[in-house]
């Protein structure tokens, strides 16, 4: 594949979109899918949408490239997606960040192969292992007691896994977590490389770090190998789109092989809106992402201040910063701790949007997370302020007997691949205490597994399962929709 | 030639009056001002391009406002009012001596501005010397208050654009907090009559009724108003508007009005059939 850059094209442009509004101009005639003919063969479709919607939902053809193979605009646009976020290479992701996590994980490792992680990764990492038979070792993240949170990963447990494992292939990292706690990526970098082992960052939550002024460190400037970065969550791209990145470090050979990875996965009808409106976020971050981060920043450091205010709240910002596992603070999150007025963040997250309409990210035991942008207003923050004020005076209750939260540290018994693939029963979730899990058990949001394939299943994880029920949070992950039973590993 | 100032009451309905002249018109931070002098109703101040006040009937909206919950509570001191930008539902408060204290927050300085220069029949008592004007969100204002106030009056816009938070569950919550004990909360309650209007008016009502034990609507003949027919909402931790009504105090206050009376004031609150359904109102 030709690797010249397209000099033609600047931060300025946004290749794909270019040609979408040419070819849509052109007015050429439709023989080939999606059936729906630019939104003609369904009036309700058309009228539900928008007449340019459909237009613009067609499929790969000469003149607008082909995700599997880019050559044209799209190389164009993958190109200076890489200049932006200072990556070697990029590669436009339209099955969900999951697809590009993936991939890091799939390009890394083979069968059998080892990978440093913390055990708070999101399920699509874990799920990797089942599909391709790397094995995990996990790093306990340590919990802020007073919070109830899981911090990043600490160098120091980093360098002792290394020394237990060193022939990891790579070490996963999340950088920065779903409540913005971030690690000391660049020292781990050097421990990493220093010991041949790849750094895959999921960066999901991590967009802004590469255009605002003085956020943390990105994943690429900071030297990493690979990065999967969700430009839906904070860039402003159309949901499911995503991307990612290959640093510097990597050679060419291996991002041909990435593009192997990928396209074992993707779909062959990638779509346009997707990807033209990754194509679109990234020449807006180019160009105003430095004074939308900005407004961002404003907008959460204005809300804690606000919050703090109302007493029984504790929106945290940098002084939870430790220098180790929590090495930084992203501070356009808007994180809140509900302990104190006697409330579970799932159900502070209910009664927001229940009673008054207002959709926050995730509500976990402890704290709740709202999702700030440059698309907000002071009107929205204002609300959300006075709601939780409202909240504290109708709903407090006394915080005795919260649940007082640990990281439970798992103990994997079988390699997740061996353990989702092995034969399995169903038992109660109640009395499989002792038995080897077959499969997941998540809280969603924020999607991190209590429960893993390949892990023992003990007391301590059932009572915290029926707690999260109780408090109305979303179980999900077994077969049996309900999570009464629980799929074991039949030992033999 | 001829100008005309024309508001789309639905996307199918037009309402229009002849200008002589447009007064004003800038760009807030907040929103679009207009001023129009006209033939037929004076001036007009127009937000966003919706017709708020004009000089000939704005006093039966801000009689309304401010002489139903004074005639229920003759003893009121400590007042709060929510938008009100133009300066009538203030005028009319001041009329009463035994007032002490009259805390105006518009968001939008402008709209003061623009009417004390050129609606001085709403805007002159704005520099009254009861009167504290704050500019800044009545959401944010409202949030820090205690029980504080004997009524608070919300003269807001429509539920969309700069005053759509006066309208959310979480203001009437903070307003039940601000108010004492037996505070009055009385609102601008939108419209039963056009589809969004009513939408708009069950919305509130909906939410009012979750935080107050009295929440009742009262009606008002607005002529420049979308269909005419007004409706503003009544709101107390205890006082029914109609068994509590004071009429021999306010009677003997002697204020002279042009569309209050004690009488309209009970009648006001006897509502029609369609709207008390939309509300649910007997249940």
């Amino acid at each position: 594949m030709d690797k010249r850059r397209n000099t033609e094209v600047t931060q300025n442009n946004a290749p794909i979109a270019e040609a979408l509004d040419k070819h849509i101009n052109n007015r050429v005639v439709r023989f080939d899918v999606p059936g729906h003919k630019g939104g003609r063969g369904d009036k309700e479709l058309t009228d539900f949408f928008g007449e340019r919607l459909l237009k613009i939902d067609v499929n790969s053809m000469k003149n607008l490239d082909n995700l599997s193979h880019p050559v044209s605009v799209i190389k164009d646009a993958q190109d200076l997606a890489a200049e932006a976020f200072g990556a070697k290479d990029c590669f436009f992701i339209v099955n969900g960040t999951t697809q590009a996590v993936q991939t890091m994980v799939m390009s890394a490792c083979k069968a059998g192969d080892k990978i440093i992680m913390p055990r708070n990764v999101h399920k699509s990492a874990i799920n990797s292992l089942v599909v391709c038979g790397a094995v995990p070792v996990y790093i306990n993240p340590g919990i802020n007691k007073r919070l109830g949170i899981a911090l990043g990963m600490s160098v120091k447990d980093i360098e002792k896994a290394i020394e237990e494992h060193p022939d990891a292939k790579a070490i996963l990292i999340n950088n920065p977590t779903y409540y913005g706690i971030c690690s000391d990526l660049e020292k781990i970098v050097e421990v990493a490389h220093k010991n041949n082992m790849l750094v895959l960052v999921d960066e999901a939550h991590g967009t802004h770090f590469y255009f605002g002024d003085n956020m943390p460190v990105s994943a690429m400037a900071a030297g990493a190998d690979m990065a999967a970065v969700s430009i839906h969550k904070t860039g402003g791209s159309l949901t499911q789109s995503s991307i990612l990145l290959c640093g510097e470090s990597v050679d060419d050979n291996f991002v041909d092989y990435v593009r192997q990875i990928i396209s074992l996965t993707q779909s062959t009808s990638a779509s346009y809106l997707l990807m033209a409106s990754l194509d679109i976020a990234r020449k807006s971050l180019s160009l105003y992402g430095k004074e939308m981060f900005k407004k961002t920043v404003e907008f959460a450091e204005y809300a804690r201040g606000e919050i703090n205010k109302l007493g029984g709240y504790y929106a945290y910002d940098e002084e939870i910063i430790d220098g180790d596992a929590v090495f930084n603070f992203d501070k356009t999150k808007l994180s809140i701790n509900t302990r104190d007025i006697g409330l579970a963040g799932i159900e502070v997250y209910d009664i927001l949007r229940d009673e008054y309409g207002i959709q926050i990210e995730f509500g976990d035991l402890g704290n709740i997370l709202a999702i700030i942008s440059a698309g907000d207003r002071y009107m929205e923050i204002e609300r959300l302020i006075s709601a939780l004020a409202e909240i504290k005076r109708i709903y407090s209750k006394d915080p005795v007997g919260m649940f007082d939260h640990d990281y439970i540290n798992p103990e994997v018994i079988v390699a997740p691949q061996k353990a989702f693939y092995s034969s399995k029963k169903s038992v109660p979730i109640h009395e499989s205490s002792g038995k080897i899990s077959g499969e997941f058990i998540m809280a969603y949001p924020p999607g991190i597994p209590v429960l893993a394939p390949g892990e023992k299943i003990t007391d301590e994880i059932i009572s915290y399962v029926d707690y999260a029920k109780e408090k109305g949070s979303l179980l999900m992950g077994t077969q049996d929709m309900d999570v009464e039973n629980i799929n074991v590993v039949v030992e033999e | 030639m001829e100008l005309w100032y024309t508001e789309e009451h639905t996307s199918n309905v037009k309402f229009s009056m002849k200008v002589d002249k447009q007064i004003v018109s800038l760009q807030s931070d907040f929103q679009r001002i207009d001023v129009f002098e006209s033939y037929e109703f004076g001036k007009v101040l127009v937000l966003d391009g919706f017709l708020m006040i004009t000089e000939k009937d704005e006093f039966i909206y801000h009689e309304m406002i401010v002489h139903v919950p004074m005639a229920v509570n003759p003893n009121i001191k400590k007042v709060l009012v929510i938008g009100a930008g133009d300066g009538g539902t203030v005028r009319e408060l001041t009329r009463y001596n035994n007032i002490e204290q009259i805390d105006m927050v518009e968001i939008d300085e402008k709209v003061v501005e623009v009417c004390k220069e050129h609606i001085p029949q709403t805007a002159c008592k704005l520099t009254d010397e009861r009167v504290n004007l704050y500019f800044e969100d009545g959401l944010k204002f409202v949030r820090t208050k205690h029980d504080e106030y004997d009524l608070i009056i919300v003269d807001s816009t429509d539920p969309f654009g700069p005053g759509e938070d006066l309208f959310t569950k979480e203001f009437y919550g903070n307003c039940f907090k601000a108010l004492k004990e037996d505070g009055i909360l009385v609102n601008q309650h939108e419209s039963p009559y056009y589809t969004n209007d009513a939408i708009a008016m069950q919305r509130a009502h909906e939410k009012i009724k979750s935080v107050f034990e009295v929440a009742r609507v009262y009606q008002v003949h607005i002529p420049t108003y979308p269909s005419g027919h007004w409706m503003f909402g009544f709101a107390s931790k205890k006082y029914d508007p109609i068994k509590h009504l004071n009429e021999e105090a306010w009677n003997f206050l002697n204020i002279k009005t042009k569309y209050y009376n004690t009488d309209l004031h009970k009648g006001s609150f006897a509502i029609p059939n369609y709207v008390k359904e939309l509300l649910n109102y007997d249940k």
